[in-house]
This record gives C-alpha cells, sequence and structure tokens, in this order.
C-alpha cells in the first residue's frame, strides 16, 4: 500500500513530464502538470499520515518512508499543487506560449526530484537527487531569458554546484568515519551512519559535519552562503519562486537534519548544533538587513526566505522536542505562507508592470479581492498572530530558551521585531500610498487568486486551532528525532 | 584498512599519482589560456583513471578497474570534447582581466596546500594514521578543493568556472580512491554520470549568457545586486 502510494507520487510528475516533451502542446502540458500536482498532493498527505506508524523501507532499503521525509513530502506536494493552479493563470500573462510545454515539463521534473530528495535513504543518492534539483530548476530559473534571469541561473548554478560539492566531502568523510567501524563497504544508509555513529572519530565526524552543514547550507540558503537566493527567486516565474521557497529549501534542509541525529549520535551534537544556530542567526540578521532597505519586491520576499530558513535552522539548532515541533510546523507554514506571497507579488508585479516596490501602489483599493490576502499573508509571514507561524516561531523561541541558547533568542527575537517593522513599512507603501495617483483596477485572473486562498486558509486555522491528529503526528516527530539526541 | 597495508611501493606509486595530479591543478592555476585548462583536466582524469586502477591492483578491488575505464572514457575523453566543443563556440582563448596574476595565484594555490597539510596532517594523526597515504591522499583531496574555489573566485571566464568545479569534483574523487576504495559502485558511477549531466547543463546555459547577456565573463553579471 504505502509502496504503491510512493510509486505512484513519483510516476505521476514523471508521466507528466516525459508526455509533455511527447507531445509538445502548451494547453496538454498545463493540464498533464496540474493533475499530477493533484495525485502528488494527495498521495503526501496520505503518506504523512501513514508514515506515523514509524519508517518503512522499500527496495533494498534504498527508499524510506520516516516522518521527516514524509513531513517534507507534503510541504513539497501542497506548494506543488499550489503553484500547479497558480501557473494556469500566471504563465500564460508570460507570452512564452510556444515553449510553454517545456516550463510543464521541467516543472513536473523539478517537483519529482525533489520529492525523490525527500525518500532517498542513501547519503550519497540523496546527495545525487539535491544535485539534479538544481539542474532541473537552473533551467526554470532562467526560463523568461532575459539578461537578468540569464545572470541569475548562472549565479544560481555555479554556486550552488559548488556549495554542493563541500556537502559531497562531507558525505564522503563520513563513509570513511563509518568505515573504521562497518569496513570497507557497506551501504551508506541513514541508519547505518547513525548506527556507527558512536565510534566515529570525533574530529572527522566534527569536520564531515561541518562539511554537509556547509554544503547543504548552501542550498538552503542560510547566510553567509545566500548569495544565488535573492537572485534565483527573484527572476524565476512567480509558480517556480513559490516552489524553490516553499519546496526545494525544505528538500536541503531535510539532510541537515538527517546529518544532525548523525553527529548527535557521534556525540559531537552540541558543537554541531552551535554552528547550526551561528548560521541561523546570521540568515536573521542578513535577511533583516536586506527587508529593511529592498527596492525590487520579488527580493523582498526572498529575503524573508532566508529568514524563515534562519528560524528552521535555529529551531533544529536549539533541538529538543519543542525545537524541534517548532521547526517542522514552520516548514508547513513557511511553505504554504511564503506560496501566498509570492503568488501575491507575482500578480501585482505582472499587473503593474514593474518589480519595484515604489512603482506599486494603492493595491488596497485597485486589488479589492487579492489585495487582502496578500495583506494578510504579509502580516502572517511576519510571524502576527493569529496566523500559524506566529505559533511556530513562538514554539521555537521557547525551545531556545528551555535549551539554554539564550544569546540566540535575544538576537532571534530582536530580529524578528526589527522584520516585522521593516517588511510591513514596504506594504504600507503599496497599498496606502498618495491617492492621487493611478487608480486603475489590477486585473488578476481567478487561477492566479484561488491557490492565494488554498495558502491562507489553513494557515488561519492552524494558527487557532489544531486537530488532536496533528498534535499527535507531531510528538511523535519529535520523539523520533529527540530520542537520539545526547 | 587499506592505508595501513600498503607495501612501500604500493605506497609510493600511489603517492606519485597523487601528487601528479595536484600538480596539473597547479597548472591550471598558473595558466591564463584555456585550452591548458582543458589539458590539464584531462591529464588530471586520467591520472585518477590510473590512480583507481593501481588501488584496484594493490588492495585487489576489481570492481575499481570499472570504475578506471570509466573515469579514462566519460572523465577523460567525453568531457573535454564537450568542454573543447563550447570552447570552440565561444570565441575565447584566455582570461582577459585577471583578478590575481597567474603568479600570485601559484603562490595562494601553494598556501592552500599548507593550510590542507595542516589540516590533514591533524586529521590523521587523531586516527592513529600518521605518516600513512592517507595523510597525502587527504591533503590532497583538500587542496584540490581549495584550488577550485580559488579558481573560481579570481578567474571569471565562464569556462574557467566550470574547470574549476571539475577541480573540486576531482579532488573529491581522487581521495575517494584512497580512503574508501570499497564505496559501493553504484553510487561512483552515478557520480560519473552527474558530473556529465552537470557539463551539459552549463553548455547549455553558456549558450545562453551568449546570446542574452553577451559575454561569458562574471565580471559583466552585475544586474543583480541588493
Amino acid at each position: 500500500m504505502t509502496a504503491a502510494l510512493i510509486l505512484i507520487m513519483m510516476l505521476a510528475p514523471a508521466i507528466a513530464a516525459a508526455t509533455c516533451v511527447v507531445v509538445r502542446r502548451a494547453q496538454l502540458a498545463e493540464i498533464l502538470n496540474l493533475a499530477a500536482s493533484l495525485i502528488v498532493a494527495v498521495t503526501a498527505v496520505t503518506l504523512t499520515v501513514l508514515s506515523a506508524d514509524g519508517p518503512r523501507y522499500f527496495w533494498n532499503h534504498y527508499i524510506v518512508l520516516d516522518l521527516t521525509g514524509a513531513w517534507v513530502i507534503l510541504c513539497t506536494g501542497l506548494v506543488y499543487l499550489l503553484a500547479s493552479i497558480f501557473s494556469v493563470g500566471y504563465m500564460r500573462l508570460v507570452g512564452e506560449n510556444d515553449r510553454l510545454w517545456v516550463f510543464y515539463a521541467l516543472f513536473a521534473g523539478f517537483a519529482l526530484t525533489i520529492l525523490l530528495s525527500a525518500v532517498m535513504n542513501n547519503a550519497g543518492l540523496y546527495w545525487i537527487a539535491i544535485e539534479l534539483t538544481t539542474l532541473v530548476s537552473t533551467f526554470l530559473v532562467g526560463f523568461e531569458r532575459g539578461p537578468e534571469s540569464i545572470e541569475a541561473a548562472w549565479k544560481y548554478i555555479i554556486i550552488v554546484s559548488a556549495g554542493i560539492s563541500l556537502a559531497l566531502l562531507g558525505t564522503l568523510f563520513f563513509y570513511w568515519a563509518g568505515s573504521f567501524v562497518l569496513g570497507p563497504t557497506y551501504d551508506m544508509t541513514w541508519e547505518a551512519l547513525r548506527a556507527a555513529a558512536p565510534k566515529m572519530n570525533p574530529a572527522l565526524a566534527v569536520l564531515a559535519f561541518l562539511l554537509v552543514l556547509v554544503g547543504y547550507g548552501t542550498k538552503v540558503g542560510l547566510a553567509p552562503m545566500h548569495a544565488w537566493l535573492p537572485d534565483a527567486h527573484s527572476e524565476s516565474p512567480a509558480p517556480i519562486s513559490a516552489m524553490l521557497s516553499g519546496a526545494l529549501l525544505n528538500g536541503a534542509m531535510l539532510g541537515i537534519v538527517r546529518y544532525l541525529t548523525i553527529a548527535d549520535a557521534a556525540t559531537v551534537g552540541s558543537l554541531a548544533r552551535t554552528a547550526l544556530v551561528a548560521f541561523g542567526v546570521a540568515s536573521l540578521l542578513v535577511g533583516a538587513l536586506f527587508i529593511v532597505r529592498q527596492e525590487g519586491i520579488k527580493r523582498l520576499m526572498a529575503y524573508s526566505s532566508v529568514e524563515h530558513m534562519g528560524v528552521i535552522a535555529l529551531g533544529f539548532g536549539f533541538g529538543g522536542p519543542l525545537g524541534i515541533a517548532g521547526a517542522f510546523y514552520h516548514m508547513l507554514n513557511h511553505s504554504l505562507n511564503k506560496s501566498a506571497m509570492f503568488f501575491g507579488a507575482g500578480n501585482v508585479m505582472r499587473a503593474c508592470g514593474s518589480k519595484e516596490i515604489a512603482a506599486i501602489h494603492g493595491v488596497w483599493r485597485r486589488a479589492p479581492v487579492m489585495g487582502p490576502l496578500w495583506l494578510a499573508g504579509a502580516v502572517a509571514i511576519t510571524g502576527a498572530p493569529p496566523f500559524g507561524l506566529f505559533l511556530s516561531e513562538l514554539v521555537i523561541l521557547r525551545a531556545g530558551l528551555e535549551r539554554g541558547f539564550a544569546w540566540a533568542t535575544a538576537a532571534m527575537a530582536a530580529l524578528l521585531i526589527v522584520i516585522f517593522i521593516g517588511f510591513l513599512n514596504h506594504f504600507r507603501g503599496m497599498y496606502f500610498g498618495d491617492a492621487e495617483s493611478d487608480a486603475s483596477p489590477l486585473k488578476v485572473s481567478a487561477w492566479c487568486i484561488a491557490p492565494m486562498w488554498l495558502a491562507l486558509a489553513p494557515l488561519l486555522v492552524l494558527g487557532l486551532w489544531w486537530p488532536s491528529g496533528l498534535w499527535a503526528h507531531f510528538v511523535a516527530v519529535a520523539h523520533a528525532l529527540a530520542g537520539v539526541q545526547p | 584498512m587499506l592505508v595501513t597495508s600498503l607495501t612501500p611501493f604500493a605506497a609510493s606509486i600511489i603517492s606519485l599519482l597523487a601528487i601528479v595530479s595536484l600538480m596539473l591543478a597547479f597548472v591550471m592555476l598558473g595558466s591564463r589560456w584555456l585550452n591548458n585548462y582543458l589539458y590539464a583536466i584531462a591529464a588530471e582524469s586520467w591520472v585518477i583513471a590510473a590512480l583507481s586502477a593501481a588501488v584496484g591492483v594493490v588492495g585487489h578491488y576489481p570492481e575499481l578497474y570499472v570504475i578506471a575505464a570509466l573515469t579514462a572514457l566519460f572523465r577523460g575523453v567525453v568531457l573535454p570534447w564537450l568542454i573543447w566543443r563550447i570552447i570552440r563556440r565561444l570565441n575565447v582563448a584566455r582570461e582577459i582581466h585577471e583578478i590575481l596574476q597567474p603568479s600570485s595565484a601559484l603562490v595562494a594555490g601553494a598556501l592552500c596546500v599548507i593550510f590542507s597539510l595542516t589540516v590533514a596532517y591533524h586529521v590523521g594523526q587523531s586516527l592513529g594514521l600518521a605518516g600513512t597515504v592517507a595523510v597525502l591522499a587527504l591533503t590532497v583531496m583538500l587542496s584540490m578543493k581549495l584550488i577550485g574555489f580559488l579558481m573560481l573566485a579570481v578567474r571569471h571566464e565562464a569556462l574557467s568556472q566550470i574547470l574549476g568545479l571539475l577541480v573540486l569534483e576531482n579532488g573529491i574523487f581522487l581521495g575517494a580512491q584512497i580512503l574508501v576504495p570499497g564505496m559501493p559502485m553504484l553510487i561512483e558511477i552515478v557520480i560519473l554520470f552527474d558530473l556529465l549531466i552537470v557539463v551539459a547543463c552549463f553548455g547549455m546555459l553558456v549558450q545562453y549568457l551568449v546570446a542574452h547577456v553577451g559575454s561569458t565573463s562574471s565580471l559583466d553579471l552585475k544586474r543583480l545586486v541588493g
């Protein structure tokens, strides 16, 4: 049953991508991708529920479905569905109808590679899946073929490839460290590494973990390795920005989390955590500085992603059941919320014909349906109640205090307040600017507004009320990961 | 553990091959002609193939012969050919505005090697492997990593950057052959293929750079800031 579901989840985007390449028609590609994303979203939710029974292995232990992986699958599936709905309306405006089949083929392929990375049970194959996500998404980032998008695509592939080659070195060192315990040839599954970890040489384990952290941290967009992120997020088409931010970053974060449990088992967890916390605070700081003085609307969202990845890194870095549960919850919240924000930014950008925040004004009056939604999203993403992000950030702050990271908790709280003010100040300008300006209504299609509703509604619900099943799931996730902590 | 059970002769052959590939990385650092980079990377790949075969012989790992053959074929022939095609299309023969003179780059490279040696020495000591090939392998691996990053940082032609990434990869691959020769073959083969796809993607992107940005120098990529 579970195996069949995983297979369906992989085959749906694979078949959609292959058919797009063969048929090469925009309309069909659109429908195929939408259908695939619907299948992925439904199976992803089901798999998340099924994953509560503990880890399950398939195909000679190459594939795993565990709580952590399933959570990333859930985020990816939901964002993929939302972005697919959105791109039906959005991509028709881009004016590349002849090449639209390429877009959808790559889009489905991109979703497939992220899902693959989440179920890989072998550290080497996980690395390859992450590398593949880069290769596929590079061409999505450069899809619009302007000088800016090609520049962004080039920076993206060079920086990320160089970064994750460090992760490969770290992976190799972990294998080497394990080979002292398990013999020269063994399958580098996560649990094999965890089992070997207590007897690993601590110096080698630290070196390996730091390499992996910097490597996958580049892909996650943790400062100071975030340089590619604002460019790629701001220059790609809006649905791809949402996928990059809401799905891809989580996929790479998963690697860090998995290696963190290995570092914990190797009794070098405290140093590993401190490093992760330091990267988290640095990301928040960079995010805050660039958000306050930002001029591009999508770059604003991109730096907000840097900030939120920092928050998630802090959650995992603090650790403990609270930190882990908060970080995972924040992952889902951020995925949904940031998708809605990028959709709104894309809509406004297309309607106003500019990427500059200064050129956007009077959104409140000119977009009576989308305007309030986007503003609600902005309030949510800065961590204001009653949305889910308030809750998850609060949980992470509490975890920081409980686990003795007072300085990081204080820095996090202060920077979140700075970001709250800076971020919403931009929205004040865009919504309630000078009154005599152009008041023509912004045209936004229903395809482009519907996914914003779909993303924000669960955020509001989860901010106010938690079903008991979800609560139980989080307790299970936190204990599964926290169980191997010192 | 292979590295502790080598005969002096085997150890010196492996050391020699590792050092030759490090030297070839320096050839790239000291030149400003793209063709030289290409020859150096091709030669380095052949040296690594020879190293795989040598480790296969002394460590009795027959699957390493397959890896050696594939390395020679893919890294030594197909990859250089792909890159040669890109160079031919580009009309760029050399680095024009060096950020760092080749001579200064060589000195910087030497500093990288010294740093790597220090790290490798300490790791080797804590593992009880001081004085074995492992320390040399670690040194070469880390220095090639740093030299690759140095190339990425101080060279700005698109092709130099691709080749810088290949130096990074070569370093890891070389270290893997010596330190963990028993690594499952599947992984190594997938990584080899992965590299081909990477370079193919780079090739396509370079063409876009020419067509849409009008330059292959990263110094001209300055539209996106802040």
